[in-house]
């Protein structure tokens, strides 16, 4: 088992260095060839020429890719100092250079937004899994019956409606309206833990709504299969109570596409939900991302590629475990 | 002889599907005494399997199943008892034992783990109490160094082992009924013999009143006291197995006797087979079900396509549901069946 998770994650480590890669090229190299001059948009408005052969110099833009790589990834590690002559600064571990706007480090304004984005996706994640797992359970049991056909409609629509839908009709509600929560905003965790939840509260629904749907006829359609299968059949043949039979027996073996899926939404998730963060306002991932492509702000957009990246490749391996843990068949021996 | 452990009488099984009304077993009465063993043969979609499973109340009674006549567990109506009930009983009292011994076990626990969970859900002990009395049970059906295959999945077990298992698991609350439903059909030949003496001696340890659901008459042959001949959901023959093999009365039961391989005897032709499919239980054919696959129709006289054969009783305590007149059967048996064996 050891060695399984030990293989995964030497895995993962390669495939985050080849995306680092892709992301160095697709960032610095293209753009380049392109003939946009990174320097220039890092410069400013109507830069004079020393002032881009300084950022130039600065940034490293005059030596080799290979160079230009190395120094990059020796800054993730340990470090590195961004030096134009006239100025120098240095960029502490694990660096991701600064933000061509506001020159701020890349790092800390990703791990500013973290905390917002986590409270998000996990709490939503939260929402949806229970909301749709359990509706997904009583649909397959009740198959047909009415609570199934309200269930199929009810997902149907929250798959349907958009973010900006749904999000503005419940702040519309919710804030405006009934006055609940006035001035929806984001309160860290250790602030206060009740303001916390109460103010994310209508961001989880709103973001559960998309995904719960999915969770509901999955976990509908790997439930009908299982409870059909010859040891639901062995189980009931033993005395057990239905909830036994359906909770343990059918619904175990029912996860597991589930976990597959919950897996890459997570990893999709803590990349930023954008639409949900600029719906309500919250400065997470997502909103840092779509401001950086905004302003071409590449060190910005690299960073939280490379973050995101980091975290879909993780989830991948956990749910690798997670599979190894649920069902004995796929554990190595 | 004491009273009969489990009295079937006149039951029938329904299920209503969008094609039509499913007759899956019409009119079925037998008895089955501890320490006895009955065999109910019959091809694939004769009514058997449904059978055992409404003696175990496997079936979602609803809108879509009717369950009617008596099942008589020990004197208790199972058909007429609550759920709640007929749980209790199941796994305790009777108990069942599947084809695939791959697919009913649970393949994401332990093989210890399962035993326990049945033997718990019927008596309040604690976890290493069950333990313990699981790896006795595995022991009882013959698997080396019990206490530590408890902790290997279904998928470590071989096919043998694993039907070992789940007889194991079957019998981990003595019932007093075992309903085998093909038992041995999905195992090689030589584990086959294995688990039919298993159940032999845990019969004969226990006093279990077992039924044994088969398509295969050598089964029969080997375990049974009785047999009851199934087609189409209906009693076409039920006796003694001794009686039953030594003098078949009904044209289905030839039909499957003849079907058998045989190694013991010389043959000079094909083997047998019996013309056509069993038929759809939707449009179950009139008077007796078999008529249109039976060779001696003609002889059987016009009722045969019309009127339900009863089931009347050929010698003491052998029963055959034919339109045939009884000598004519004689002759059939006395100058087809019997010299072809």
């Amino acid at each position: 088992m050891t060695r399984f998770v030990v293989g995964r994650l030497v895995g993962a480590v390669v495939i985050l260095w080849l995306v680092s890669v892709l992301a160095f090229v697709l960032f610095f190299v293209v753009p380049k060839a392109l003939g946009n001059n990174p320097a220039v948009l890092f410069a400013g408005r109507s830069p004079d020429p020393a002032t881009i052969a300084g950022v130039t110099r600065k940034l490293g833009l005059d030596r080799s890719y290979v160079d230009q790589y190395w120094s990059f990834l020796r800054g993730v590690f340990v470090g590195r100092h961004f030096d134009s002559g006239s100025d120098r600064s240095w960029c502490p571990a694990p660096c991701l250079g600064f933000s061509f706007r506001n020159d701020q480090p890349v790092w800390s304004q990703i791990v500013d937004a973290l905390p917002v984005t986590a409270s998000l996706s996990l709490g939503a994640a939260v929402l949806f899994l229970t909301v749709g797992v359990s509706s997904g359970v009583l649909s397959a049991v009740r198959r047909g019956g009415l609570f199934d056909r309200i269930a199929a409609a009810v997902s149907l629509a929250g798959v349907s409606l958009p973010v900006y839908f749904t999000g503005l009709l419940l702040l519309l509600l919710v804030s405006y309206k009934w006055h609940i929560i006035d001035n929806v905003h984001y309160v860290a965790l250790t602030a206060n833990p009740a303001l916390w939840a109460w103010n994310l509260l209508p961001a989880w629904i709103v973001l559960s709504l998309l995904y719960m749907a999915n969770y509901q006829r999955l976990t509908r359609a790997s439930m009908i299969d299982t409870l059909g299968e010859d040891y639901v059949r062995t189980a009931r043949a033993k005395g057990l109570p239905e909830r036994t039979v359906i909770g343990k027996h059918a619904l175990r073996p029912a996860l597991t596409p589930i976990v597959t899926i919950l897996g890459l939404d997570l990893g999709v998730l803590f990349g930023g939900a954008i639409l949900t963060e600029r719906t309500f306002g919250f400065r997470g991932l997502g909103a840092i991302s779509i401001d950086a492509v905004n302003t071409q702000d590449l060190p910005v957009t690299m960073g939280v590629t490379l973050f995101a990246a980091f975290f879909v490749i993780m989830a991948n391996v956990l749910v690798d475990i997670a599979y190894a843990v649920v069902d004995p068949r796929v554990r190595p021996r | 002889m004491s009273a009969p452990f489990l009295q079937v009488r006149d039951l029938s099984v329904r299920f209503t599907t969008d094609d039509g009304v499913v007759r899956a077993v019409d009119g079925l009465s037998f008895d089955v005494h501890r320490g006895r063993t009955l065999g109910i043969v019959g091809e694939s979609g004769s009514g058997k399997s449904v059978t055992s499973l409404a003696i175990m109340g496997l079936h979602r009674r609803g809108r879509r199943v009717s369950i009617d006549g008596q099942i008589r567990l020990d004197g208790e109506d199972l058909v007429t008892a609550s759920s709640a009930r007929v749980r209790a009983l199941r796994g305790q009292r009777m108990a069942m034992i599947f084809q695939d011994p791959l697919s009913a076990l649970h393949p994401q626990f332990t093989v210890g783990d399962q035993i326990v969970e049945a033997y718990r859900v019927h008596h309040r002990v604690s976890r290493a109490a069950a333990r313990r009395r699981a790896a006795e049970l595995l022991e009882l059906v013959g698997i080396p160094e019990p206490s530590r295959r408890l902790d290997d999945y279904p998928h470590q077990f071989s096919g043998g082992m694993r039907q070992r298992a789940m007889i194991a698991m079957a019998v981990s609350c003595d019932p007093a009924l075992l309903i085998a439903d093909e038992p041995t059909t999905a195992l090689d030949v030589t584990v086959q013999a294995q688990i039919l003496d298993l159940m032999r001696d845990l019969q004969r340890e226990f006093d279990t009143a077992i039924i044994l659901i088969t398509h295969d008459l050598g089964v029969v042959a080997e375990l049974g006291d009785d047999v009851l001949v199934m087609y189409a959901g209906q009693v076409m023959e039920h006796g003694s197995v001794a009686d039953v093999f030594a003098r078949p009365e009904h044209p289905y039961t030839w039909g499957l006797l003849q079907s058998v391989t045989r190694l013991d005897e010389q043959r000079d032709d094909r083997l047998r087979t019996i013309p056509g499919a069993p038929p759809s239980l939707i449009t179950v054919p009139p008077g007796c079900p078999f008529h249109p696959r039976c060779a001696y129709r003609e002889q059987a006289g016009p009722a045969t396509g019309t009127v339900r054969p009863a089931l009347v009783e050929a010698a003491p305590g052998h029963r055959v549901a034919c339109h045939l007149p009884a000598e004519v059967r004689q002759r059939i048996r006395a100058e087809e069946v019997t010299p072809a064996r």
